[in-house]
């Protein structure tokens, strides 16, 4: 295949891909000398019409994504992006929409909104929505402000945060961010929150504790109300990190296990597509004592009209600059309007159902520290494999050469080598039985012959990539030459 | 593998006294457990240091791990040579990956610390 | 309608290879407590055609797409090459999760690789992330890093900052003990230089400003920077307009240290306030505590040239509550859009569609101006964007154009007290000349 090259490297003064109108007010020639005018944007690249269109037709190209195959990275709900969603989003009338515009003439984009936060107040079984925040660590930041605003509302903000060890990464950066210090929960032998520790941990000077439900295993917090209690009887919300709502849809809602606050990832859940990183969406839902706290401008409704609420004394301000990623909630919306009530509890089932045909396929072959019963995702571990020296990152590799995408690796942290499967419910029965054999081959190969799986990938774009000599020596831009930075 | 004169910490850091002089670093065990060390932030000249107070923290592609200072005592000099071979550390770690160099604050300290033999048996415990 | 894979007969084989008898079966670890024993509370499923019926029917209650709009303040309405929409919507580019497999992700990094360059060809800086959430969380996080470079405490911003981008670093701020101190504007629109000088203290993290501001007036940034590095403060550029780098000198070249902002002019739609495109770049020194994803350059086993994330222990999944900030997903495929769009433009073409935007908001401020009664509101010079001061009879015209689908600019009183009665006209190079002559004619009328 041909190695593209960086469009700074095929570009030459005086090519164009692209023509302006020309000027149609008079020029002024004189107009610029008043200004901090610079003489060119040191280089910047020039190339043809067809030079973009092939550089980036190529690029994509050595890209893997949901189009191509099976995504069975964990925690991220890698499903199916429906085409008419896309479609949806590109309308004239959202795409010219601006966000400054009068609430008359813009009447159907805010009639999105609230339907969108409406419809996940019932999916969630929440009283309220925003849908400032742009992404899942984004909520996470949001709804722990709304809590600290109402605890210095009503005297003291506290000082802690109370994380399993289970969490995302997120989840105690999100803390620190709001201005709390982290406590650490324990999981007990069966994957799930130690009561025993969160009573010890769980005082006075605690905020909040977020938890993730099913968890990071993939296992349901059955003692969330207990949980709930405990946390509520000492003054303190529960924050639920709604990333794998998947699980849940039409099922149980976090409302009813008595959550406070909760972000749910339109671009996991609802199937927005990740876009290679973003963007994505992450409303936050609230019970009615959190509602006043929410960011502004909230969207009413009045005599029938919809209208923007710009100044809400209690509400802590803005986290984006409009009104979040509009054009992701309209991919958003149509994905719970097309699947209605029940392909939404479908959707859960299904997804649980993939998750544990898996599951019991590679029992046996892959090491699984926690036995407990698992909904939407499993954590499997290289343990096993770690016998022949074979890590989780070898096990990773070796998939790309199967085809599939490897699963996640970075967490939970307490499941060292960890192999986190999510197939998500939009998986056809082949690509789940091809994954199953996949795994299944290198489980044996593993045992077999260790190298090839620690060379691995062998068919892929490029080979294994030296991450080392990258971070060693960083090269974050093109100066003129491109020598990759070589290992010592 | 571990010198006889130098000692060591629970979390794996060393320290060689010469005179008032102590130079400390992270044993060739906590090398191994970071991988590919990538980079290493160090203290400046004169910063005071209490026991047990971070020193920096040394990374690798995939971890970040702090750095305690074994001793308390004013930082001397900083190890240059780390800023742009941060993979003396692996290479090096007990000798020209040392990260920091202090005037010891407190003699007596030292005797909280373990010796050699009393590190590798502190290791050996840990594997099993 | 779902999206559903699985046949009656795949269902029944895999519960039994399960071993369980019905999908029920699946969720026995949720308490019966807890679960939902009714049917959402939800519209029936429609089918495609009847969703994009719906759907057609919403986007169309929006009036405004066939308005003549002169609304800006951080959102833009550009030229977008038709390219940009076709090979931004390629399979392969929107339905990828984030690269962190490099070996089958080469194009997703590619294109962050060079959106980075082009960011800090822009903005004349070392180094540039892969992206931000939006110019006001971009703006939140270089007032955070500030804090976190100098570990001062006394933030400096402009008045003449966005105030939504104003909101977001109070409420960004808040909690972690930072304190916001404004710096007014003076009647040429510009930053109150004598002001900045007063408040900035040896307590000063940084000086926060943008240019052009929200009022467009282009600020002398070499001078306000100057003042900031005085006494040892970091200068935080914010570029709202991203398309005036292609013709106005680089913040880096006058002495930023941060640049931050918003960059939808580069091929994103208005599409109601997002997605949109935070940046963020920084000096080589600083590149430890940038937030965000970076990609970098490397080599494979064979030593071919490859592309990685990399510097990710700054990041929240290495470094947990001790990163410098909580991002993860950000928005890659805005970033994308961003480097089509930027790379089809080239060099030349940017440098003319900004300064067309000059041309053409002189061409307007003329001929507005020249309408009786109707005033330039600062002496400062624009980029695409200027304050009118209204005339008294303001409400009826304001009505008068409406009727005739014109929206001549976004007031500005609610965010400005001070400026009642001032609008915030937007002339881009979508503007035709005979669109600024209606809109001038159309006051004309309405205000004789």
């Amino acid at each position: 295949m041909i190695r593209e090259p960086l469009i700074f490297e095929i570009s030459d003064k005086g090519k164009r891909a692209f023509r302006l109108p020309k000027l149609d007010v008079p020029f002024r020639k004189d107009l610029l000398s008043g200004y901090p005018v610079r003489e060119e944007v040191e280089g910047f690249p020039q190339v043809s019409e067809v030079e973009v269109v092939r550089h980036f037709t190529r690029l994509s190209q050595t890209n893997y994504a949901v189009d191509i195959g099976f995504y069975p990275l964990g925690s991220c709900t890698m499903k199916y992006n429906p085409k008419v969603n896309d479609r949806a989003a590109s309308l004239e009338g959202f795409t010219a929409a601006h966000p400054l515009a009068p609430a008359e003439l813009v009447q159907g984009c805010l009639e999105v909104l609230k339907r969108t936060e409406e419809y996940l107040c019932e999916i969630a079984g929440m009283d309220a929505f925003t849908l400032q925040p742009a992404a899942g660590a984004h909520g996470e930041l949001l709804g722990l402000m709304l809590i600290r605003a109402r605890l210095t509302e009503k005297g003291n903000p506290r000082r802690t945060v109370l994380i399993p060890d289970s969490a995302h990464g997120t989840n105690p950066s999100s803390a620190h961010i709001s201005g709390y210090q982290v406590r650490v929960i324990n999981s007990d032998q069966n994957g799930r929150i130690d009561l025993a520790d969160l009573d010890r941990a769980m005082t006075d000077e605690v905020a909040a504790l977020m938890v993730t439900n099913p968890n990071t295993l993939g296992v349901f917090e059955t003692d969330i109300k207990k949980i709930a209690g405990l946390v509520h009887s000492r003054g303190g919300f529960l924050y639920m990190d709604g990333a794998n709502l998947n699980a849940l849809t039409g099922i149980s809602r976090p409302g009813d296990m008595d959550v406070d606050v909760i972000h749910i990832n339109l671009h996991k859940t609802f199937s927005t597509p990740h876009g290679g990183g973003g963007p994505g969406s992450g409303p936050v839902g609230v019970k009615k004592v959190l509602e006043p706290y929410l960011p502004c401008p909230v969207v009413g409704r009045k005599d029938g009209r919809f209208v923007l609420e710009g100044d809400r004394p209690k509400s802590i301000g803005r986290v984006h600059s409009f009104h979040g990623n509009f054009l992701v909630v309209v991919k958003a919306l149509a994905y719970i309007l097309t699947l209605g009530p029940e392909g939404l509890r479908e959707m859960a089932e299904v997804a649980v159902l993939n998750s544990n045909y898996i599951r019991r396929s590679l029992e046996g072959l892959y090491h699984l520290k926690y036995e407990t019963p698992t909904l939407h995702e499993c954590v499997f571990s290289d343990k096993l494999q770690k016998e022949h020296g074979v890590a989780n990152i070898d096990i990773a590799k070796r998939l790309i050469d199967y085809g599939v995408h490897p699963p996640t690796m970075s967490f939970p942290l307490i499941v060292p080598g960890a192999l986190m499967i999510e197939p998500t419910e939009t998986e056809p029965r082949r690509d789940l039985d091809l994954f199953i054999q996949a795994m299944t081959s290198i489980a044996r190969e593993a045992a077999e012959n260790p190298e090839l799986l620690k060379s691995a990938p062998h068919t892929s774009f490029v080979r294994r990539l030296d991450e080392t000599a990258a971070a060693r020596n960083p090269v974050l831009k093109w100066t003129g030459s491109v020598k990759p930075p070589q290992a010592r | 593998m571990y010198p006889g004169d130098f000692f060591y910490t629970k979390d794996h850091e060393w320290v060689q006294v010469k005179g008032q002089e102590a130079v400390v670093g992270i044993t060739d065990f906590a090398q191994k457990q970071l991988g590919d060390v990538v980079y290493v932030q160090v203290p400046e000249v004169g910063t005071k240091l209490g026991s047990h107070q971070t020193i920096g923290s040394i990374e690798s592609v995939k971890a970040v791990s702090d750095v305690f200072s074994p001793v308390s005592g004013e930082v001397t000099a900083v190890n240059a040579e780390l800023a742009d071979s941060p993979e003396l550390v692996n290479q090096d770690p007990q000798g020209k990956g040392w990260i920091i160099k202090l005037k010891l604050a407190s003699p007596k300290e030292l005797e909280a610390l373990m010796k050699a033999g009393d590190y590798e048996r502190f290791l050996e415990g840990l594997e099993k | 309608m779902s999206y559903i894979s699985l046949s009656d007969r795949d269902k029944k084989e895999m519960l039994e290879r399960i071993g369980v008898s019905s999908l029920e079966d699946l969720f026995r670890s949720v308490p019966d407590q807890v679960k939902l024993k009714r049917k959402l509370d939800l519209p029936p499923a429609l089918t495609e055609p009847e969703l994009l019926a719906w759907m057609g029917e919403m986007a169309g209650r929006n009036a405004y797409g066939g308005f003549l709009s002169f609304l800006g303040g951080g959102a833009y309405r550009h030229i977008i090459p038709v390219a940009v929409d076709h090979l931004s919507s390629r399979g392969e580019f929107v339905t990828p999760y984030t690269p962190y497999q490099p070996e089958i992700s080469q194009g997703t990094l590619q294109v962050i690789f060079e959106f980075q360059t082009l960011v800090c060809q822009l903005a004349g800086m070392d180094v540039a992330n892969a992206s931000l959430y939006d110019g006001a969380t971009a703006s939140a996080e270089a007032v955070l890093m500030s804090n976190r470079l100098n570990n001062r405490t006394k933030i400096l911003v402009a008045r003449s900052l966005h105030p939504h981008y104003r909101r977001a670093i109070q409420t960004y701020t808040r909690n972690l003990g930072l304190e916001l101190v404004e710096v007014g504007f003076t009647e040429s629109g510009r930053l109150d230089a004598a002001g900045l000088k007063a408040k900035l203290d040896d307590r000063t993290a940084a000086v926060v400003c943008q240019s052009p501001n929200y009022f467009g007036v282009v600020e002398d940034f070499e001078t306000i920077f100057g003042l900031a590095h005085g006494h040892q403060a970091l200068s935080v550029a914010v570029v709202a307009e991203a398309l005036s780098l292609g013709i106005l000198e680089a913040p880096g070249r006058q002495g930023a240290d941060i640049v931050a902002g918003e960059a939808q002019s580069f091929g994103l739609p208005l599409g109601f306030g997002g997605p949109y495109l935070g940046f963020m770049a920084c000096a080589q020194g600083s590149v430890r505590q940038l937030p965000g994803r970076l990609a970098g350059l490397t080599s494979d086993l064979e030593g071919q040239r490859g592309f990685v994330l990399t510097l990710s222990t700054r990041e929240q999944h290495i470094r947990r509550e001790k990163a410098t900030s909580n991002i993860c997903t950000n928005q890659a495929w805005c970033a994308l859009r961003a480097t089509i769009f930027l790379e089809t433009l080239g060099h030349d073409g940017l440098r003319e569609m900004a300064c067309q935007n000059i041309q053409k908001a002189h061409y307007a401020l003329e001929q507005l101006t020249a309408v009786p009664g109707v005033k330039a509101r600062f002496s400062g010079r624009p980029f695409n964007e200027f304050v009118l001061e209204r005339p008294r009879k303001w409400a009826e015209a304001d009505a008068a154009l409406r009727k005739q689908n014109i929206l001549a600019g976004v007031a500005l009183e609610h965010d400005y007290p001070e400026l009642k009665g001032c609008i915030l006209v937007n002339v881009t190079e979508m503007h035709r000349r005979e669109d600024i002559d209606r809109l001038a004619g159309a006051l004309r009328e309405a205000l004789r």
